[in-house]
């Protein structure tokens, strides 16, 4: 393990504070306040939206290039993961048969 | 909660390893994962503190990673602000993804009444209470495991699988599924962008081509007394 540095935790003490900045931005002031009606329609699709943002790249992307090639683990991994979830709606299900199916052919095969 | 908390713990676990091979000392990475408390910050700043970028790059780009919750916190607003100042702190810190997403869809609406908010609240803190556990116990392992675990194996990638399934769970509405399509595409076309705005971008995109087709003589609102 390598020497701890201040400046290091410094930064990290800055995270913490990003997190909470970022987590309560909407919670800090207690001013009565209503969002407009149109951003409150908005929020219905925020969160979908988020997480779809997050995980197609890891998905479908390699050093942020698209993926050219069909032998990728990941894609195999999502389709049974999926097939799964919409056959028996089972979120640990979908991540076990998704792990079965990309642990054989990402460390096996090397896809 | 206890569903996705696998992938959860594996992704933790990563990050843990992902954190100790840095080159962080095993203190700052302990803190990181206490502090922070953050794991899409943290994988975005670990490669940059490790090439020691300057304080304010590190920063910048955990904060925007991290606008999603800002999105949140509007959101969960309307179920907190009873609460005192110190309270709604400590529920926002730990509502990450996982809680906000399993919160906002069994609780669809805010309530008035005290007993639905405490039903609320203790559903949001036993979220948050398994959401911690699952992230930080792993993480810590994983800063002690660092040597004995490859990064090659992709782990990290049943984080993804959970979230895929979380995906699928939101998706109860054509236009939470289009909301999906184009934020997933959108990522994906603005993948250059630096300080991951690529997926500001996307939401953006994809929020404001549901309000359009909302606005569609077919197109349903969400909010007109949807079952979910």
């Amino acid at each position: 393990m390598n020497q701890t540095d201040l400046y290091t935790v410094a930064t990290i003490a800055g995270m913490a504070c990003v997190t909470v900045l970022t987590r309560c931005f909407f919670l800090l002031s207690s001013k009565p306040w209503t969002l407009p009606s149109w951003a409150q329609r908005g929020l219905h699709y925020a969160p979908i939206a988020a997480l779809s943002a997050v995980i197609v790249p890891e998905m479908v992307m390699t050093q942020g290039q698209l993926i050219a090639t069909w032998q990728d683990a990941r894609i195999f991994a999502v389709l049974a993961g999926l097939a799964w979830y919409y056959w028996r709606r089972d979120l640990l299900g979908t991540i076990i048969v998704g792990m079965a199916m990309y642990l054989p052919l990402h460390v096996g095969l090397g896809w | 909660m206890a569903s996705v908390a696998p992938g959860l713990a594996a992704w933790g676990l990563m990050t843990g390893v992902a954190m100790a091979k840095s080159g962080m000392s095993g203190f700052e990475a302990v803190l990181m994962t206490l502090l922070v408390f953050a794991g899409s910050s943290q994988l975005a700043a670990i490669p940059l503190l490790a090439a020691g970028a300057p304080m304010w790059v590190i920063l910048a780009t955990s904060f925007c990673v991290n606008l999603r919750f800002i999105v949140f916190s509007a959101h969960l607003r309307a179920y907190l602000m009873h609460q005192p100042l110190w309270r709604r702190l400590v529920s926002g810190f730990f509502t990450a993804d996982l809680s906000y997403v399993l919160f906002t869809k069994r609780y669809p609406h805010p309530s008035d009444e005290a007993l639905t908010r405490r039903a609320q609240e203790a559903y949001l803190a036993g979220n948050a209470a398994m959401s911690w556990s699952a992230w930080v116990g792993p993480s810590l392992l994983g800063i002690v495991l660092a040597h004995s675990i490859p990064l090659s194996w992709g782990l990290g990638f049943a984080a993804i699988l959970a979230l895929l399934g979380i995906l699928c769970s939101l998706a109860t509405t054509r236009l939470r599924a289009v909301s999906a399509g184009v934020a997933g595409a959108a990522a994906v076309a603005a993948f250059a962008l630096p300080l991951k705005l690529n997926i500001l971008v996307a939401i953006a995109a994809a929020v404001a081509v549901c309000l359009m087709l909302e606005k569609m003589p077919q197109g349903r609102p969400e909010h007109a007394g949807n079952p979910d």
